[in-house]
C-alpha cells in the first residue's frame, strides 16, 4: 500500500452554529490525483483551508506528508504548493516581482532556486509577461500566475482550490496537461472543484463532500464500474427485442438498453438471430449519477 | 526572519503611498517656516506650538518645532493607516494566506509588520527633521544669542546638549507611535479592512484628545494614550522635567505591550476565511 500523504480522522469545523465541516477523514496517497468535489458551499474550501492551517479545526486531526497539522506546519508547508480559492498577488507590481517576493521568503538554498521563477512562468505559459502590473492582468493570467506561484517550491503535493477558474477552453486545457505531467513525475494532487467533468478527466481517485459530510472516497474506475447493462445499437431493434425477451429494459428506434453479464455471449446471440450489430457498449456508472445519488440537494437552492 | 524583514522593508521603501505621506506630512512644518519668514508673525511666547516662538530668532531649532507640528495629528493618523493595513491589507488582498501557506509563521509576520511600521515612522522623522533643519536655517537663519541655543526656560544650552536632548526626544517620539502602531495592529488581527483598523484607532486617539479637554475625565486623564505625547518638549527645559516624560514612556509601554500581546493572541489563533 502506498504512503498517505494527507490523512484526517474526524476532522470537523464549526462557525457558530454553522458545522461547515463535519467529521471528515480523507486519504489521500500517494501518487493520486485526488478529486475533491463538493457543491458550492459543502466545504471543500473549509477543509482545504485546514489542511494548510489557515482554519483551525474545532476538533479532529489533519496529518499532512506524515506531519500533524497544523503543529508542523514549518516542515510541512513548504513541500506543498497550494491555490486557495483564487489566485491573489500584490496588484501594484509584476507578476514576475510577486514570485520574487515569495521566492526570497521560500527556505532552502538560494542557489538551487536559482532561475525558479522564469522556470514556473514557462509552465504555466506565461514566460513571455511583461512588466505591466498583476493589476492590469486578465482572469485568466491571474489564474495562471496563481499555478505559478504553487509551482515555485517544486513542491511533493499540489492542493488546487478550482485551479481552472477563468480560463477558456484552451486554457483549461493546457492546464489538465500541465496537472497531468506534474502527476507523472511524481507530484501527488488535491483536486478541489465543484466541475464534475474536470475530475473525471484527471482523477485517479475521489471523494465527495456533501454538506460538510464526505458522502464518498473511492477509486475513479471503481465509482465508474459498468452497470450490467449494455447498448445495442442496430437497425433491427424489433427482432432484437423478439430475440432478448425479458432482458430489454428500454429501446428506441435505433438501440436498445439491455441487462446482460457476458456482452460476448449476447453478441453471439444477436448475430446468431440474423440481427445486424452496428455497435455494442457496456454502460457505466457516471461521476455525476454517483455524485448525484451520494449527495443531497444543492446547498445553495433554498426552498419554502 | 531576516529574509521576511527584507522583503517588508523593500515593499515599504518601494510603495508609492509610503512617499506620498511622507511627502505630505513633510508639507505642514514647510508651509509654517515659510509663512513665518514672509510674516515674521511667531505665535506669543507659551502659546502654539512649542519652540515656534524660539525659532525665529533660531532656525536650527525648527527640526524640534516641525516635530511638535507633525506629532498631534499628521504622524499619528499616517501611523494609524500604516498599521492598519499591516494584517488586514494583506487579508483583503488575499495575499495574506499565500503568506502563511508559504509557510510564513504568524508570529513572525506580526514582529516583522511591527518593525516595517518602526522604519516608516523613523524614516518620516528622518525626512521631517532634515528639511525642517535644511528650511529652517534657509529661512529663519541662525542667529544665536551668544553662540548657544537657549532652552524652552531660557536658559543657554549648548550644542552637546541640543543634540542628546534631541535624540532622547525622537526616542519618545518613537515611542508614542509605537503606541499608536500596537493599537493599530491589534484592530488590523481583528477586521478584515485596512480601512476599518485605520478608523478604529483613530477614533480612538480623537476620543483621548478631546476627554483631556474634559474637566470630568480628569480622574482617567493619565491612562489616556494621547495623555503625554507632548511631554518631549519638557526635554528642553531647564533642568529636565522628567516627570511627564517618565509617565508618558511607562503609560505607552503598557499601551505597547497590551495591545500588541492582544494582537498576537487574536492574530495566532485566528480562522483566515478570506
Amino acid at each position: 500500500m502506498t504512503a498517505t500523504i494527507i490523512g484526517t480522522q474526524g476532522l470537523t469545523k464549526r462557525f457558530g452554529a454553522i458545522t461547515a465541516v463535519d467529521g471528515i477523514d480523507l486519504d489521500v496517497r500517494e501518487g493520486d490525483v485526488y478529486g475533491f468535489l463538493g457543491a458550492n458551499g459543502s466545504g471543500k474550501t473549509t477543509t482545504v483551508r485546514m489542511l494548510l492551517g489557515l482554519v483551525l479545526a474545532t476538533s479532529g486531526t489533519a496529518e499532512v506528508l506524515g506531519r500533524p497539522m497544523p503543529r508542523d506546519g514549518r516542515h510541512v508547508l513548504p513541500q506543498i504548493g497550494a491555490l486557495v480559492e483564487s489566485p491573489a498577488a500584490y496588484p501594484r507590481l509584476s507578476g514576475r516581482a510577486n514570485l520574487r517576493v515569495h521566492d526570497a521568503l521560500a527556505h532552502g538554498r538560494r542557489a538551487t532556486r536559482k532561475g525558479r521563477v522564469d522556470q514556473v512562468l514557462e509552465q504555466v505559459g506565461l514566460a513571455g509577461v511583461d512588466e505591466r502590473p498583476v493589476a492590469a492582468y486578465s482572469l485568466g493570467m491571474r489564474q495562471r500566475l496563481g499555478l505559478a506561484h504553487a509551482l515555485l517550491g517544486e513542491p511533493r503535493v499540489l492542493v488546487l482550490d478550482e485551479p481552472t477558474n477563468g480560463l477558456d477552453p484552451q486554457g483549461i486545457r493546457e492546464v489538465r496537461d500541465l496537472l497531468l505531467q506534474l502527476h507523472r513525475g511524481g507530484t501527488t494532487i488535491f483536486l478541489s472543484s465543484h466541475l464534475l467533468a474536470e475530475v473525471e478527466q484527471i482523477a485517479t481517485r475521489v471523494g465527495v463532500l456533501d454538506r460538510g459530510r464526505l458522502v464518498v472516497q473511492e477509486r475513479l474506475d471503481v465509482l465508474k464500474r459498468p452497470t450490467g447493462r449494455t447498448y445495442v445499437r442496430t437497425p433491427d431493434v424489433a427482432q432484437a427485442r423478439a430475440l432478448l425477451d425479458g432482458q430489454v429494459e428500454s429501446y428506441d428506434e435505433r438501440s436498445l438498453l439491455v441487462r446482460v453479464d457476458d456482452v460476448a455471449a449476447l453478441n453471439a446471440l444477436l448475430v446468431r438471430g440474423g440481427v445486424r450489430v452496428s455497435g455494442l457498449a457496456p454502460e457505466r456508472h457516471t461521476l455525476e449519477d454517483v455524485v448525484l445519488e451520494a449527495a443531497g440537494a444543492s446547498s445553495d437552492r433554498f426552498e419554502s | 526572519m531576516i529574509r521576511l524583514l527584507g522583503v517588508e522593508l523593500h515593499q515599504l521603501v518601494r510603495s508609492r503611498r509610503t512617499w506620498v505621506t511622507i511627502l505630505l506630512i513633510d508639507l505642514l512644518p514647510t508651509i509654517v517656516a515659510v509663512l513665518l519668514k514672509l510674516t515674521d508673525i511667531g505665535p506669543r511666547p507659551g502659546t502654539g506650538p512649542a519652540f515656534l516662538s524660539a525659532v525665529l530668532t533660531d532656525g536650527t531649532l525648527f527640526p524640534l518645532a516641525a516635530m511638535a507640528i507633525v506629532l498631534p495629528l499628521f504622524l499619528p493618523i499616517a501611523v494609524a493607516i500604516q498599521a492598519g493595513d499591516a494584517i488586514a491589507g494583506e487579508a483583503e488582498q488575499g495575499t495574506l494566506r499565500y503568506l502563511l501557506v508559504r509557510p510564513v509563521g504568524r508570529t513572525r509576520l506580526l514582529v516583522a509588520k511591527l518593525v516595517s511600521v518602526i522604519a516608516f515612522v523613523l524614516l518620516t522623522l528622518a525626512v521631517v527633521a532634515v528639511t525642517a533643519y535644511v528650511v529652517g536655517v534657509l529661512l529663519l537663519g541662525t542667529q544665536r544669542v551668544a553662540g548657544a541655543t537657549t532652552t524652552v526656560s531660557g536658559t543657554p544650552l549648548t550644542q552637546g546638549e541640543l543634540v542628546t536632548r534631541t535624540f532622547l526626544a525622537l526616542a519618545y517620539a518613537l515611542l508614542c507611535m509605537l503606541g499608536v502602531a500596537a493599537i493599530a495592529l491589534f484592530l488590523s488581527t481583528v477586521v478584515d479592512t485596512p480601512l476599518a483598523a485605520a478608523m478604529g484607532t483613530m477614533a480612538v486617539l480623537v476620543g483621548s484628545t478631546l476627554l483631556l479637554t474634559l474637566d470630568a475625565a480628569d480622574s482617567i486623564a493619565a491612562f489616556l494614550p494621547t495623555r503625554y505625547w507632548l511631554a518631549f518638549v519638557d526635554l528642553f527645559r531647564d533642568p529636565i522635567l522628567w516627570r511627564d516624560v517618565v509617565r508618558g514612556t511607562l503609560l505607552q509601554g503598557a499601551y505597547v505591550l497590551v495591545f500588541l500581546g492582544a494582537g498576537w493572541a487574536n492574530f495566532a489563533t485566528k480562522d483566515i476565511t478570506r
